[in-house]
């Protein structure tokens, strides 16, 4: 497990060195889980709890966005004045790029005819 | 010691709000799992609103809290690389889903910035917040360095960023249940799309294929959005 947290860091620190030293306007660790992949498609020999430790990280992926959401405590003022309408526009856009998204993915699949097995492999909801 | 020595002490240490951010999640976790899984019931909805409840009644500044909870918030680096076990897991879909994946990430990331200028703007919001909530379907990190080159206040953004993940996940089971879609590559890769990692927690909630595709729209879109924003955005205001 210490093993596979430290593979993970240290994709990481090669992502973030990278994205600083070329400037680009992506977070160091898309790079550093682009990364991650390749190492695991060039059947590196890594260590073998790194997927134990990626699996259990994205299990409770949730808890990590509550320090940041938090922050609206700074924020008190304009939710006062603006928070319906800033509501209001964060639910309709959401709802429509979500809408949009799928519907158009779907569609591309169903037309190439690469959705068929997506769709009879699961039934209903949990 | 008095009690007001105890707070004292304590609240000059992390564990205190470290401590006070995992047993609100638990808390909230426990409550969501108790409901049936609900979207209404949404962890970090639920627990963002304990902590933030703490912290005013308690009148804890938001530094002083963010000093424990950075170490939750600093995972958040690990747990995107993470999100590679997924992808190589389920690479063989992801590779036949390319064209569909890629058509549907342009059309999705246009969507969700014009949409959210055009309507802010349709209900006269001030211009700052206009400008945060260009980027509110990137993930924060992205989402914020973002703002910060279209002069908006990135502080601002973060906490639009989580309301847009909060919305998201919320609302893609019904939606996508009202539309009666079952391709959950493309649930998925619409809750990662407009509403980045909270989204994705979600779709790994509901399968782990969707929240692989989620995981993927996330990293592309974050990419996407950082590059379309500094060009729409004047487009829109002009």
């Amino acid at each position: 497990m210490l093993y596979g947290f430290a593979t993970l860091l240290g994709c990481q620190l090669v992502g973030e060195a990278f994205v600083r030293a070329l400037a680009l306007p992506i977070p160091g660790p898309v790079i550093g889980m682009t990364l991650l992949a390749s190492l695991m498609l060039a059947r590196a020999p890594l260590p073998a709890g790194v997927g134990e430790v990626g699996d259990g990280l994205l299990k409770h992926l949730s808890l990590l966005f509550v320090p940041a959401g938090v922050g609206i405590v700074q924020q008190l003022g304009r939710v006062g004045s603006e928070g319906l309408r800033i509501l209001l526009v964060v639910l309709v856009s959401t709802a429509v790029t979500l809408v949009v998204t799928a519907v158009v993915f779907a569609g591309v699949a169903r037309l190439m005819g690469v959705a068929a097995t997506e769709q009879a492999t699961r039934e209903g909801e949990p | 010691m008095s009690l007001v020595d105890l707070w004292v002490y304590l609240a000059g240490g992390p564990l205190l709000w470290l401590t006070t951010t995992l047993i609100a999640y638990v808390a909230a976790d426990a409550l969501f799992v108790a409901v049936g899984r609900r979207p209404l019931a949404n962890p970090v909805l639920i627990a963002v609103t304990v902590v933030s409840v703490v912290l005013v009644v308690s009148g804890t500044p938001f530094p002083a809290y963010f000093a424990g909870a950075q170490f939750v918030h600093f995972l958040l680096g690990p747990a995107t690389v993470a999100l590679a076990v997924p992808l190589v897991r389920y690479l063989p879909q992801v590779r036949r889903l390319m064209v569909p994946m890629l058509v549907a990430l342009v059309v999705g990331s246009v969507t969700a910035i014009v949409s959210a200028v055009l309507l802010a703007r349709a209900v006269g919001l001030d211009a700052t917040t206009v400008r945060a909530l260009a980027p509110k379907s990137a993930t924060a990190p992205i989402a914020m360095g973002t703002a910060e080159a279209v002069g908006a206040d990135p502080a601002l953004t973060a906490v639009l960023v989580i309301l847009t993940g909060i919305a998201g996940a919320i609302m893609v089971t019904p939606l996508m249940n009202a539309l009666g879609l079952k391709n959950f590559a493309a649930r998925g890769f619409a809750a990662g799309l407009a509403s980045h990692g909270i989204g994705t927690a979600r779709a790994f909630q509901v399968d782990p294929l969707a929240g692989t595709f989620a995981g993927i729209a996330l990293g592309l879109n974050g990419f996407l959005t950082a590059v379309l924003v500094p060009l729409l955005l004047p487009w829109l205001l002009g």
